[in-house]
């Protein structure tokens, strides 16, 4: 899903036919506004066809007026086409993957219980089936690993060509229908009904069939009724004020007014906008669950974010090495080195890659020696290795300290304070002992990614507060929260922790969002009011938030966040612009339709336009225009800006406000000088 | 024109304001349940009453419950009221022996009493008796603009920050509203008036001698009590047909200023008392500040193209200079004429001092404006309540232009309230849209039915004129209408009822609502609603959706006169 053009050719051509489609009233009954534009037209096509055989008023005029709003009905309705065909382009390249796939379905055969695997199509599979993947195969649909560890290419729906490993058990056991088995074997269990996975989802919801309007458009559509209603009043009462006056106004006049005083523009550009916002976040790589969801996102109150991978680059790197005195520096190096080589973690990793560059070496005689690894244990909270006699050992401070007083070996002062010092500056020290006797100390940091702190910056404006949450003890965690510039931190934090911090949010009235990727998250995603789950994530931690990130970036909750804000302010600032353009439609109408019969209200027409009739074209074809000009606007929503609330509201209120009373003054006189040069 | 007579209005402005803030303080207090210095004399008979009653006034009550108790006492007063003005011939101080009301006058009168509008079909001198005038008229006043605070007291209850639906208690309200509010403030208005030369009798007309050496009779009557709840409970219905422009209701300059201060005071000291009862004195100072800015807009131009003189005239050979005074007495002057009629549309007293039908056009297009977006200070409480719907709709549209879910003091907008703010915001339009569509269609189909003295634009926009100032609940007249008929009567009538009710019911149901949702604390992403910003944007919204969709009826009346005339 690269992102694609604004427009392209295929998309606009199938849009031009939707836009047609579209016009069923049964369709656009959905939306008040354009619907009692159609009503008009159709009032119009009456007219026109009625004053061919009647000299009543003029068929030209009249035709002129119809075939405006057609296509301000055709315009608006192109608007929504657009932005569903931009969704459904997204869409179809995920359909591809869901073309029917061959399954190799594990079947449960007599009485024995022997596995036979038989081939049957994907979508046969039912929630519960098992089914196997070999290197080559493509996963048939979403389900979760019950035996086995493969590497898996999962470009097709995150776009990110490096392989992922997924396996049995833990946090990252689930897989996506669609991606393909690079290596090894697995055994997945179903866990969605046909048509019910997730991509089938997300393709209905790109598509908008199943695009359910949110709160907020809904109060927005009510408000757009009223304002539709209000000029529905304004406009049949002129009749009797106009007879009053004895000035008559035709029919096509009458509409004419009405439909440039209803707010079409917004009207007609709603919907459009509200695909876009689910587009946008599609395009950020996130599928929503529902188009609510991004709404909530824009009102997030506090953010909770996972310290390693999100604010730290993935783990802790050894940086400094502190020999006990009285070790040669390169006795402990080796020591360090050699504790390490079975340690696969990450951090075992970074320091033999820092002792072997510091020059040490792996001791010629490793080979032939008698190697036993030590792994990790819960219980002795330590690792290490034995190679012939020597026992090397390292772990957290206390653990080695228990290891070496045990041994009747005093812990050095000095390491002690070391260690300390490593701790309070946001570091783990991790202890080695050699033979129960403590060699020295390894300093382990935390990597802050780059730009975090301007991104936190950023929230802070946006008025969301930071949360970081880690497993480290409260003195790291306050070092390195303040150095990241986070508002908060859960230190030690347990899953509960974070849902008790979720809950306790929330009954302050906050919004909170979250984003996780285990099982033991999925009550916290699901407690969130914004719960992302990763797609490398478990099942549960998928089912249990409302949006899943297709490329497992933590720092995606910002964009999430920005998307949902942008999706709300593009509604306002067009509802405004489109009101604001009244005042101009007003002046342009008003006084055309009465010019005739009332002469004096000449001082009204400030535009100086031609004449009534092209007064009132003008208006109309303004009116019609507008909404093509600004599908971009729409489809790509309106800027946001951090930069507080109320700056925010003055900014907006001056394009949008402004703007909405000013360019329509200069659109209407530019349309009018064109209209009296053809007349 | 003279200075002194600017200055004259800067005045009334002023000594309004800084009077405005004690008293919003004092009305905070008394709504916060706090001590005051009448409670000794007020508190045993008003136990006595709600005993009497079977009335709980401490027992807290939700929206539902207190919009009950206002629309049931409501419609007893209506009630009570009919029955007297239809049969006051035989009922007791009738000295001049004035005639009972038809049944329709008497309908319009006091649906247009209870709902603190005193539209006036009929004229005080001969239309109704002493005891009308008391107890139905004058009750009235006194309960009508005590319904309306009290209904505002409720608002401010629900905008308090917590989540209940209890929002205390509308006859708590209501009582309080009357005894330590409105008949403090009336008994000093109306002894300022008697001392100035107001009448405050029970005997029936007298006879004068005139300079001619006509024998004149003259009426009078309890005028003094009336007139100062005329205009402090905002409600502008006169003892006499003239009105404020009657000597005998306005005596000089001194009661103008008296008059048109009084009628000014509690809208203005309602919108401080809602920043003292809240602690958000900032709000306060936001809303009055959007309120003078379009009280400025209007009466600017009132005033000046009344000072300015009448063109038509000036034409005729007529000095100008005094500004134009035709309608107008000569012991106010153009300036102060032209800032009362402003004042008394802009809050819907409706009272006047001169004729607003000799008004210049632009004075007619502000005094219509005025009425027509009805939330300018408005009337005794009902001011904020209308001011309350067009922050609930800026607050909506500016939420989603921040990008957030909209919310007004850390509650949420959603669906249901738009959807009860649009219809209060609606029936304005609608009421006084329709209204005249229809007296229009009638007239325009039955010229010889005789309503207009002037066809034409103006003679729109006085039918334009009475609906509006009927749908405002504001009670004053173009005049040069002739009102008293069925059609007038019957039609405004429901107007009125209409254009109360619905403006009080909804507000007070959007508060009760939001009242009983979760309070979200105020982040660095809420939107703030005290500030200037905010203030501009409920400034739009009011120009858009009240002036803008009359700009075609305006157009046809005052606008086209006015363009007409030059």
């Amino acid at each position: 899903m690269k992102k694609n053009k604004l427009f392209d050719r295929k998309i606009i051509k199938d849009s031009i036919v939707q836009s047609f489609v579209k016009l069923n009233p049964i369709y656009l009954i959905k939306n008040p506004v354009m619907f009692v534009v159609e009503i008009c037209t159709i009032i119009m096509l009456v007219e026109v066809t009625y004053s061919l055989f009647t000299a009543h008023s003029s068929p030209i005029y009249n035709l002129i007026v119809f075939i405006t709003l057609l296509f301000t009905l055709l315009f608006a309705n192109f608007a929504e086409a657009i932005a569903e065909a931009r969704g459904k382009a997204q869409a179809n390249s995920l359909r591809k993957t869901r073309e029917e796939t061959p399954a190799k379905k594990v079947q449960a055969v007599g009485e024995m219980y022997m596995d036979e695997i038989i081939i049957v199509s994907s979508s046969q599979l039912k929630k519960g089936d098992v089914f196997v993947c070999e290197t080559g195969d493509v996963i048939p649909t979403d389900g979760e690993i019950v035996e086995g560890i493969a590497t898996i290419d999962e470009s097709a729906i995150t776009g990110e060509s490096a392989p992922v490993i997924r396996e049995a058990g833990g946090d990252k056991s689930s897989v996506t229908g669609g991606t393909k088995v690079l290596s090894d074997k697995i055994k997945v269990k179903v866990t969605t009904e046909p048509g019910e996975s997730f991509l089938d989802k997300m393709i209905a919801l790109v598509e908008g069939a199943s695009r359910q309007k949110t709160p907020n458009e809904i109060a927005l559509t009510i408000l757009l009724a009223g304002f539709t209603l209000v000029f529905i009043i304004v406009t049949i009462t002129l009749k009797p004020f106009a007879d009053y006056a004895n000035t008559p106004i035709t029919i096509a006049s009458f509409i004419a007014l009405f439909v440039c005083l209803i707010p079409t523009t917004i009207g007609g550009l709603l919907s459009a906008i509200g695909i876009a916002g689910m587009d946008r976040a599609l395009r950020a790589n996130v599928i929503t669950k529902s188009g609510k969801a991004v709404e909530t996102a824009g009102d997030i109150d506090v953010l909770l974010l996972d310290k390693t991978g999100t604010i730290t680059i993935g783990n802790r790197k050894a940086t400094h090495f502190y020999p006990v005195s009285g070790v040669e520096e390169q006795t402990f190096l080796q020591a360090c080195l050699l504790s390490s080589l079975a340690d696969e973690t990450p951090e075992g990793k970074s320091i033999v890659e820092l002792a072997q560059a510091k020059g040490t070496t792996i001791p010629t005689n490793y080979q032939q020696a008698q190697v036993t690894l030590i792994k990790f244990s819960a219980e002795t909270r330590s690792s290490g290795v034995d190679m012939n006699d020597r026992r090397i050992r390292k772990g957290a401070t206390d653990a080695i300290r228990k290891l070496s007083e045990k041994a009747g070996h005093p812990f050095p002062k000095e390491i002690e304070e070391q260690a300390n010092k490593i701790a309070s500056g946001g570091g783990t020290p991790l202890v080695v002992s050699e033979n129960e006797k403590i060699v020295g100390v390894i300093e382990l940091q935390d990597i802050i990614k780059e730009g975090m702190k301007e991104r936190f910056e950023r929230l802070r404006k946006m008025g969301v507060k930071t949360v970081m949450v880690t497993g480290d003890n409260p003195l790291t965690a306050k070092y390195i929260a303040e150095k990241a510039g986070v508002d908060d931190f859960i230190a030690e934090a347990k899953p509960e922790d974070k849902m008790e911090y979720i809950r306790k949010e929330q009954q302050a009235g906050k919004l909170v969002a979250m984003m996780g990727d285990g099982t033991n998250d999925a009550p916290a995603l699901a407690q969130a009011d914004v719960g992302v789950a990763m797609n490398s994530g478990t099942q549960a931690a998928k089912e249990a938030g409302n949006m899943v990130d297709l490329d497992n970036d933590p720092t995606k909750l910002i964009e999430i966040i920005e998307i949902g804000k942008q999706l709300l302010m593009t509604r306002g600032t067009l509802t405004t612009f489109s009101i604001a353009n009244d005042v101009a439609k007003y002046f342009a109408i008003v006084p055309a339709l009465f010019v005739a019969s009332i002469p004096a209200l000449q001082g009204l027409n400030i535009m100086k336009l031609s004449s009534p009739e092209s007064a009132i074209l003008s208006a109309i074809i303004f009116n019609a225009i507008i909404i093509p000009a600004l599908i971009p606007l729409a489809l790509r929503g309106v800027a946001y800006k951090p930069i507080g609330a109320s700056a925010l509201l003055r900014r907006n209120l001056f394009i949008y406000g402004l703007g909405g009373i000013i360019i329509p003054f200069i659109g209407i006189k530019i349309i009018d000088m064109l209209i009296s040069l053809v007349f | 024109m003279s200075y002194t007579e600017l200055l004259g209005v800067l005045l009334f402005f002023f000594a309004t304001f800084l009077l405005a803030i004690p008293l919003g303080k004092y009305i905070a207090r008394v709504y916060a349940g706090e001590r005051t210095l009448l409670d000794p004399i007020f508190n045993p008979i008003e136990r006595t009453f709600f005993k009497l009653c079977g009335i709980d006034a401490t027992k807290q009550m939700n929206w539902k419950q207190n919009l009950l108790a206002l629309l049931t006492i409501n419609m007893v007063w209506f009630l009570m009221a009919m029955f007297i003005l239809m049969n006051q011939s035989w009922l007791p101080l009738n000295p001049d022996g004035n005639p009972n009301m038809t049944a329709d006058l008497a309908f319009n009168t006091s649906i247009s009493f209870v709902v603190n509008c005193n539209l006036q079909h009929y004229s005080g001198e001969s239309g109704v008796s002493y005891f009308s005038q008391i107890f139905a008229l004058m009750f009235l006043q006194f309960v009508s603009a005590a319904t309306g605070m009290a209904a505002a007291a409720v608002l401010f209850n629900a905008l308090r920050e917590r989540i209940s639906d209890q929002l205390g208690n509308f006859y708590n309200y209501f009582v309080k509203s009357a005894t330590r509010i409105l008949l403090p403030l009336c008994i000093i208005v109306s002894v300022i008036l008697l001392f100035r030369g107001t009448p405050m009798t029970m005997e029936g007309k007298d006879t004068m001698i005139s300079m001619e050496g006509d024998t004149v009779q003259v009426s009078r009557g309890p005028a003094a009590a009336f007139v100062a709840i005329k205009h402090i409970g905002t409600n502008g219905g006169g003892f006499f047909g003239v009105n404020s422009a009657h000597p005998f209701e306005n005596p000089d300059y001194l009661t103008n200023i008296v008059e048109m201060v009084a009628q000014t005071i509690i809208p203005f000291a309602m919108i401080f008392a809602l920043g003292f009862y809240l602690k958000r004195r900032k709000l306060a100072w936001m809303i009055f500040g959007v309120m003078t800015l379009g009280f400025v807009l209007l009466v600017v131009p009132a005033i000046l193209s009344e000072v300015g003189g009448n063109p038509a005239i000036a034409a005729m050979g007529v000095d100008q200079s005094q500004g134009a005074m035709e309608g107008k007495e000569v012991r106010f002057g153009a300036a102060a004429s032209g800032y009362w009629s402003i004042i008394t549309t802009v809050i819907s007293t409706g009272s006047v001092n001169a004729m607003h039908d000799s008004t210049m056009p632009v004075s007619g297009l502000t005094q219509l404006l005025a009425m027509m977006v009805n939330a300018i200070y408005g009337g005794c409480g009902v001011g904020i309540l209308n001011f309350y719907i067009y922050i609930i709709l800026a607050v909506f549209i500016s939420g989603l232009m921040v990008g957030r879910t909209p919310e007004f003091m850390g509650k949420k907008i959603e669906a249901r309230e738009i959807k009860i703010a649009m219809i209060v915001a609606l029936s304005h339009t609608f009421l006084i849209l329709t209204g005249t569509a229809l007296a229009s269609f009638v007239f325009t189909n039955n010229p010889e039915i005789g309503w207009l003295n002037n066809p034409g634009f103006h003679g729109f926009s006085e039918m334009l004129y009475e609906y509006t100032s009927s749908s405002a609940n504001n009670g004053s007249g173009f005049e040069g209408l002739g009102d008293n008929t069925p059609w007038w009567n019957i039609s405004t009538g429901i107007v009125l009822l209409l254009s109360r009710f619905i403006p009080i019911i909804g507000p007070i149901a959007i508060a009760g609502i939001l009242a009983n949702k979760k309070y979200i604390p105020e982040s660095a992403g809420t939107l703030k609603t005290d500030t200037g910003t905010f203030g501009l944007m409920v400034f739009a919204v009011i120009v858009i959706i009240a002036a803008l969709s009359f700009f075609p009826a305006l157009t046809l009346g005052p606008i086209a006169e006015y363009f007409s005339m030059r």
